[in-house]
């Protein structure tokens, strides 16, 4: 059969306006849209839980049970993060051997900035965590590293937390493609299964919260971070960020990653976005 | 993919258990050696896909622990579930990189 140019250059004309289309959606589906995510998993939760108010998802299993949430509110009268408090005001109040302090590293000679912790690094193209953020202050005054998961930074953290108490959770993905694909990484971490029980972050904290593993309660995953660092009565002592990370890790017996590595920045980075406008609830006080 | 991963940690579970559990002869140190080279380049390739089991670290600690004991027939069988475990987090790892957006919150 032969078909005139005319009507040939017609049918081409409207098959590459439609891949251009397809092409279009596709990108469209692939590129991050970090205000979507917020807004999808905020809304999950709120739908699972129509019963819990979204500034109480910051107290963890709290809020899925009655009767812990009356628990925890005795505990609060003398919480056993008390003394991580104290610690921690100390710590940042003295002096480095150079005569400077935390303060002087921080906006707002750091009170009250919890809530804008992680945020993105422009120059450096990465994720800055409020742990990675003392460390780096400690080392530009000539002083060693703390540990990660020990209870310095989280006396550090917890402290830096209680000034920001109420407060909500504000972070930002600027739109530089950096930003979006560390915002990315994070949600991929997040939802990824690993280790040999085949577990994700999300098979726990977004797939069963309110549901036992063995005698505890599961957390949802929103304002999960809003919380930390944490007292927990299983560890007999306070958690930061990073343990809480290496923790979930090896229980599903997969092997940890570094404290403080790009994944577990991007996940935290991923999780406190998503957290975006719940109160900053920490230190928090966990079974 | 059709395959679960718990029926592929199974399925080379149990290859590792036969291959070992009826070896002929006793096994020799080099048997050994060839053995946990190769358990230990399956599990160099997880750590690459970030992706590496405590499990099979542990497992790879007690064939080491075995051989140097002298029991290579243990060590043996530990370098094969050794490397069936690791075998298992590549193919989790393989498998997760697109599977992962099945279960995200939209």
């Amino acid at each position: 059969m032969r078909v005139r140019p005319s009507r040939q250059l017609a049918s081409n004309v409207v098959a590459l306006v439609v891949m251009a289309a397809a092409a279009g959606l596709a990108l469209a589906a692939e590129t991050p849209d970090p205000a979507a995510d917020l807004k999808a998993f905020q809304n999950f939760f709120t739908k699972k839980f129509p019963g819990v108010k979204l500034e109480d998802f910051v107290n963890g299993p709290y809020s899925m049970d009655e009767d812990m949430y009356r628990q925890w509110e005795e505990k609060e009268q003398f919480p056993p993060y008390e003394f991580a408090l104290e610690a921690g005001k100390e710590m940042f109040s003295t002096p480095f051997g150079n005569g400077k302090t935390y303060a002087d590293c921080f906006p707002n000679r750091g009170i009250g900035i919890r809530q804008n912790y992680p945020y993105f690094d422009e120059k450096e193209g990465k994720v800055v965590t409020l742990e990675l953020a003392l460390n780096r202050c400690r080392e530009a005054n000539g002083e060693a590293p703390l540990s990660y998961v020990n209870d310095e930074m989280a006396s550090l953290t917890a402290y830096m937390a209680f000034t920001s108490r109420g407060k909500p959770m504000d972070i930002k993905v600027p739109n530089d493609p950096r930003a979006l694909a560390a915002y990315e990484n994070g949600k991929r971490y997040f939802y990824t299964r690993r280790g040999q029980l085949n577990f994700s972050c999300a098979s726990c904290h977004v797939q069963s919260p309110g549901e036992h593993i063995r005698a505890e309660v599961l957390a949802p995953a929103l304002g999960i971070v809003n919380a930390l660092p944490i007292y927990r009565s299983e560890w007999s002592g306070m958690g930061t960020t990073s343990r809480r990370f290496v923790t979930c890790n090896s229980q599903t017996r997969a092997v940890p990653l570094e404290p403080q590595s790009d994944e577990y920045r991007d996940v935290e980075y991923f999780l406190s976005y998503v957290s975006n406008g719940l109160p900053i609830s920490g230190p928090g006080a966990r079974p | 993919m059709s395959i679960t991963l718990n029926t592929l940690v199974r399925v080379l579970a149990a290859m590792a258990f036969a291959s070992a559990a009826t070896p002929a002869v006793a096994v020799s140190e080099e048997d050994f050696k060839a053995a946990y080279a190769t358990a230990e380049a399956a599990e160099r390739q997880a750590g690459t896909l970030h992706n590496q089991w405590t499990t099979t670290e542990a497992t790879l600690a007690a064939s080491r622990k075995a051989a140097a004991a002298g029991n290579f027939d243990a060590a043996m069988s530990q370098a094969k579930e050794a490397e069936a475990l690791a075998k298992a987090s590549i193919f989790q790892a393989n498998d997760e990189k697109e599977r992962w957006k099945d279960v995200e919150v939209r």
